[in-house]
């Protein structure tokens, strides 16, 4: 192979080096699972200067708990989120269950999958409904970026040149949390929409996070907002008042027609997930 | 790049370009092609290879990242002429017509199994503390991963629940 | 001599699971596909495709690809030396395009090249400057429509194949539907590979992937301007077929590079190159009318079938001729009014896959049978078993079956199978899975029967053969076989009854199955569900005829009349064992070629279908259980029960495979795959968004299998393979208009069709 199509190929050890490399290279692309990097660079799709590997760095494939938040590396597996964090972060270890395959789930990160900003990624949903932020860092300092204003467009993110992904917070509410995703089989499918809602019952909120029906994921605020007003938070869940959340649901979304489904079906579908995802919600809610 | 890969026990010094897979560097540079290419981007699951025993899609590897890391391939199963259970079972109970996705689904379900024992839970336990029972939604349920055009995931669940028991 | 004894039938023969000879290979990883073929100083090959379904070609550059270090050559229609034009039924399709373009992804150059990077950079550098041309996309206007524009000049219909039968077409129940087919994709694993290697003769080796070697050859000879024998085919590994490879991909590609650069030549094609490497199943489009009696018997049927071929004929004359003839199903219609086209658009070019043009009818008539059922206030089983045909019936093309049709025990039989457990509370059980899309709300479950109709074997006067050379020898001490055939193993388990007719017609448990190649007689093709029929019947042949040498060698060794051959032993009339094999052969080698021919058949007649045009029926029934989220139109299937007659069991577990691969491709037919097209361009070439069913979408299966023998076939045997493909597609649809209410016209149904969406 010839010269002209080489890619470095930079593994630095520790975080500090990681920055350091990547603010010499702002080009360089990093790589923690591959699954999304790989297949860009299979189907020639992207030619980055250089690959920064990230894998070798310790910290970012640990998580802790501290202060009622889960700080999660950047680098842990679906795999290890499934087993280890079903019961701190509910809604995202649903939401990981669906990624991919096994194989995949054992190398793809959230972290990597934010890199990515699909509007299709299954773990976003979660987020943006349990209200998590994205931990981003360069060698200008650290910011902190709520995980609704992380995602500007399709495959674009509000990480600027230089910075790298370190960590992502979600709050550990205690209440209840769920996540749904329509694929048209079984197992091993890119979502044709998604829906991920979290009650945060000590504010009295209900967080919610829309997948693969607008350029982004998304948070359907007027949704959130009519909960926050309509909801009777010691009664039973009003049966209107979950279709309507269904409706307002469906309306935040801006879909297209696709060949994984059309506008129409995805909005229907969401408001049928919506209805379903805070009914389930609530009825644990209720029993704890 | 220089890169020092261990394929099933074997070291393997090599020089690699940056951009190569691990399924690649196997199958062009190593010459072990049991590991099959079947769609180049993690979605028929025929690639699959064991990396430090966890299973993973060779075609979404980068050879470069696996200095250091043990590698198993569908080469790599058997002890010497022994076969592995799970050959002998994908023998037994047919499971394979053409066989281009065996290696994957044999190293997938070496994998799977390795999982199993390690007590990683259903994905629809509740309790993720409860023991997994591998019955033939359990078995099917991960190894969803794995195509098979020929359809001979019957067999394969049989073979499987054979060799897991 | 040896001692009295009684002989005890052979291991592992006719009727046993033995196992398949290539399994300790194919689990190892030691199997060698196609694509894992290599040659030191082989070169690599690379195509360069049209963008454009249909665009007049204005200029080729080639220097920029030409001066890429590593390229080797860059070839196009120009360097094709002999015939420019190829195809499996007529020569329409160029090897590589001349002036214009017929479909996205047509081949216009070729690169060989050190590396295949820099084959695939070369390609990229080739300058093609395009007018392009608004495709011709309408397959109803290309079949009826004089006006329409002309994909090739001789005109669009490919085939018209009318049936027509009796006269009275007014009935107290009248039934109408139109259905639609989607395009389905062989989607074999392993994709298109082969390695083309210069000889010193000035001709070629090529080792392929491919369902029939010789027509292979009979299509890259002339090509090349080579003489047959100078075209020598071996098979490679073969990664699944289903029809796809049934058709040329990249052979005279590769030949062409290695003849010209006089290297080895491999060509893999990716599976993104691999949608548009192949020819597909043809979409349909379909009008049927059924005339009934108010108890559900038919008086009539009116159809009209249009399939969509694309760009090239490729195998769509006999697809049409299935359509056709096996239109109205396997069903008593004593009146019928069916056109059936085949045409040409700037559509992928289409052509066999599993099933044939009968899939495609099955759904249609299938679908107008549960209709008729309703109207009738019939069950969808009873309605079947008053029309259903039996030994002694007229098919469609006036053909009596002559072979026994159990139709009325089989659906009987399935209909009485027990059913499955109820909707589960299992999350891994539900319409999505562990997508968590419900915990049970919406969902209603739905109970659907198919059956279908299969012709074995190729139909309408085709001369359909094959050869076997079977060798017996004594190696080391033991008597040995040897069975040499140009039979395509493609995975459906044909080695391993090559293997087991040979241990039973001669007792000898050793036995070896030769490589596959064009050194001894065609086969014919793997496909059409005919290899266990005809290749079958010609190693069975063949070994008799080392049967009859055998005995008189031994009569003539022995001195004893009267010898016979059992259990692997030279026995006399009473049964004694006078000599073994190895001893009556010593040091003689026999061997016998022999060709195996089925029953003649006949075209149908060009204006009514008549004619004897089928030497064999084949028939599933299949019984689908699905529950369907019905707000969100997911569906899981719960179970697939299917009864299919195969005449005899020659190997019991590789035939249930066989019916489980048919079974779940059906699956995917009904619900999940399509390569979508729009304007003649694919949308999904890739195994992201075409998807077929994973290992938790295909459910357990029941399975009945019926031995009623055919009369004319070896063994009494039937074909397997493609039956079950037939009947679970509208038994799974139905299933789902059960739990739905849905009309459902149109395959794959997807999740909006259901929720109306």
């Amino acid at each position: 192979m010839s010269k002209a199509m080489s890619m470095d190929f930079l593994r630095p050890m520790t975080w500090a080096e990681a920055l350091a490399a990547k603010a010499a290279d702002p080009e360089a692309r990093p790589i923690l699972g591959g699954t999304d990097v790989m297949v860009e660079l299979n189907f020639d799709r992207s030619r980055p200067s250089a690959l920064l590997d990230l894998t070798a760095i310790p910290e970012l494939a640990e998580w802790e708990l501290r202060d009622g938040v889960v700080r999660l590396g950047a680098g842990v597996p679906y795999s290890r989120i499934i087993t280890e964090l079903g019961d701190l972060l509910p809604g995202l270890a649903i939401a990981s269950r669906t990624v991919g395959s096994p194989q995949i789930r054992n190398r793809a990160t959230v972290g990597g999958n934010l890199g990515s900003a699909s509007p299709a990624g299954d773990a976003h949903p979660a987020l943006l409904a349990a209200g998590a932020e994205v931990e981003v860092e360069s060698v200008r300092g650290v910011r902190i970026i709520a995980v609704d204003e992380f995602f500007l467009g399709p495959k674009r993110s509000a990480l600027q040149p230089g910075e790298l992904i370190r960590a992502i917070g979600i709050p550990v509410t205690g209440g209840p949390q769920q996540f749904s995703k329509i694929g048209t089989r079984n197992a091993m499918v890119i979502a044709v929409c998604s829906f991920g809602i979290a009650l945060h019952p000590a504010q009295r909120r209900v967080g919610t996070g829309i997948g693969s029906a607008a350029p982004t994921p998304l948070r359907a605020h007027a949704a959130e907002e009519f909960l926050g007003a309509e909801l009777d938070w010691d009664g039973p869940l009003d049966r209107a008042v979950a279709n309507r959340f269904g409706e307002l649901v469906a309306a935040a979304a801006s879909p297209i027609d696709d060949v994984r489904g059309t506008a129409a079906y995805r909005r229907h579908a969401l408001s049928v997930l919506a209805r379903r995802t805070l009914t389930w919600s609530w009825e644990e809610y209720r029993c704890v | 790049m220089d890169v020092q890969l261990s394929v099933n026990q074997d070291q393997h010094p090599i020089t690699v370009d940056t951009r190569e897979t691990l399924l690649d560097t196997l199958r062009e540079q190593l010459d072990l092609t049991g590991a099959k290419k079947g769609c180049d981007h993690g979605q028929c699951g025929a690639c699959t290879v064991l990396v430090d025993g966890r299973r993973v899609k060779s075609c979404l590897a980068l050879t470069v990242t696996m200095d250091d890391r043990e590698i198993t391939t569908v080469e790599g199963l058997a002890d010497g002429d022994t076969p592995h259970p799970l050959q002998a079972g994908f023998i037994e109970h047919d499971a394979f017509q053409c066989g281009y996705c065996t290696p994957g689904q044999l190293c997938s379900s070496v994998g799977m199994l390795a999982e199993f024992a390690a007590g990683w839970p259903s994905v629809v336990t509740p309790d993720v503390s409860a023991a997994p029972h591998l019955d033939e939604g359990e078995i099917r349920e991960r190894m969803s991963g794995n195509l098979c055009r020929c359809g001979a995931y019957v067999n394969i669940v049989a073979a499987i629940g054979q060799a897991g028991r | 001599m040896t001692d009295i004894q009684v002989t005890s039938p052979v291991r592992d023969g006719v009727g046993a699971s033995a196992p398949r000879p290539d399994g300790t290979l194919k689990v190892t990883g030691e199997f060698a596909y196609a694509s894992d073929l290599w040659m030191d100083g082989m070169l690599h090959g690379a195509t360069l495709r049209s963008p454009h379904p249909r665009a007049r070609i204005l200029s080729v550059d080639l220097t920029g690809a030409l001066k890429l270090p590593g390229v080797e050559a860059v070839l196009t229609h120009e360097d094709v030396p002999g015939a420019k034009l190829y195809g499996v039924d007529h020569a329409d399709q160029p090897v590589l395009a001349i002036d214009q373009v017929r479909y996205q992804g047509e081949p216009i150059a070729v690169v060989a090249a050190d590396h295949p990077e820099t084959a695939r950079r070369a390609c990229a550098l080739i300058r093609v400057v395009y007018e392009v041309l608004e495709p011709l996309t309408d397959p109803r206007r290309a079949a009826l429509d004089p006006s329409y524009e002309k994909v090739h000049a001789g005109g669009n219909v490919v085939r018209h194949q009318p049936i027509r039968v009796g006269s009275v077409f007014e009935a107290d129940v009248v039934v109408t539907g139109e259905y639609e087919v989607g395009m389905q994709d062989q989607a074999f694993l392993g994709p298109e590979s082969g390695l083309a290697v210069p000889a010193e003769d000035g001709g070629v080796d090529l080792y392929v992937a491919t369902q029939w070697l010789h027509v292979d050859q009979d299509q890259i000879a002339p090509c090349l301007g080579l003489p047959p024998e100078k075209v020598r085919l071996t098979l490679a590994g073969v990664g699944g077929a289903f029809g796809a490879r049934e058709d040329l991909s990249m052979q005279i590609h590769a030949c062409l590079l290695a003849l010209h650069t006089g290297k080895p030549v491999r060509i893999v094609y990716g599976r993104e190159e691999s949608f548009f490497g192949h020819v597909h199943r043809h979409p349909a489009l379909m009008r049927y009318e059924h005339g009934a009696t108010r108890d559900g018997r038919l008086v009539y049927v009116k159809g009209e079938i249009i399939l969509d071929g694309g760009a090239y004929a490729s195998s769509t004359p006999a697809v049409v001729g299935n359509a056709a003839s096996l239109g109205v199903g396997p069903y008593s219609v004593p009146n019928i009014s069916l056109d059936a086209y085949g045409v040409y658009t700037n559509n992928p070019p289409c052509g066999a896959m599993r099933g044939f043009g009968a899939v495609q009818a099955c759904f249609g008539y299938e679908s107008q049978l549960d209709r008729l059922a309703e109207a009738c206030g019939l069950d969808p089983v009873e309605v079947r078993i008053r029309n259903a045909i039996s030994e002694g019936s007229r098919i469609a093309t006036g053909q009596i079956v002559d072979m026994p049709a159990p139709l009325t025990s089989m659906l009987e039989q399935v209909r009485d199978l027990p059913l499955p457990e109820g909707v589960s509370t299992d999350l891994r059980d539900l319409p999505g899975g562990v997508a968590n899309s419900t915990h049970g709300e919406g969902i209603v479950r739905g109970v659907g029967y198919g059956i279908g109709i299969k012709n074995i074997c190729y139909s309408e006067g085709f001369d359909d053969f094959s050869t076997a050379r079977v060798r017996l020898e004594v190696i080391g001490e033991e008597a040995a076989v040897l069975v040499h055939t140009a039979a395509a193993e493609v995975g459906q388990g044909l080695v391993t009854l090559k293997a087991q007719i040979a241990r039973t017609e001669l007792g000898v448990p050793n036995v070896t199955i030769a490589p596959a190649d064009t050194q001894v007689g065609s086969a014919g093709s793997s496909s059409a569900s005919r290899q266990s029929y005809v290749t079958g019947g010609a190693v069975k042949t063949a070994c008799e005829a080392v049967r009859e040498r055998l005995l008189e060698l031994a009569a003539k060794k022995l001195s004893h009349d009267g010898l016979a051959l059992s259990g692997g032993k030279i026995v006399s009339v009473s049964g004694i064992v006078v000599a073994s094999v190895a001893e009556v052969l010593g040091d003689d080698v026999i061997e016998e070629t022999r060709e195996y021919r089925h029953r003649a058949t006949a075209p149908m007649d060009q204006l009514t279908g008549q004619g004897d045009a089928h030497t064999q029926f084949a028939f599933c029934v299949h019984r689908a259980v699905v529950d369907v989220d019905v707000e969100l139109g997911l569906v899981k299937v719960v179970e697939l029960a299917a009864v299919q007659d195969v005449g005899k069991i020659l190997n019991p577990i590789a035939l249930e495979g066989q019916i489980h691969g048919g079974t779940a491709q059906g699956l995917g037919l009904a619900l999940m795959e399509e390569i979508q097209v729009a304007g003649g361009l694919i949308r999904n070439p890739s195994f992201t968004d075409y998807l077929i069913p994973t290992i938790l979408d295909m459910p357990p299966m029941r399975l009945e299998i019926l031995e009623n023998p055919d009369p004319h076939a070896p063994y009494g045997l039937r074909g397997a393979g493609e039956p079950p493909t037939l009947s679970s597609t509208p038994a799974i649809v139905a299933a789902v208009r059960a739990a739905t209410g849905k009309s459902l016209m149109r395959i794959p149904v997807r999740p909006e069709h259901i929720t109306g969406t």
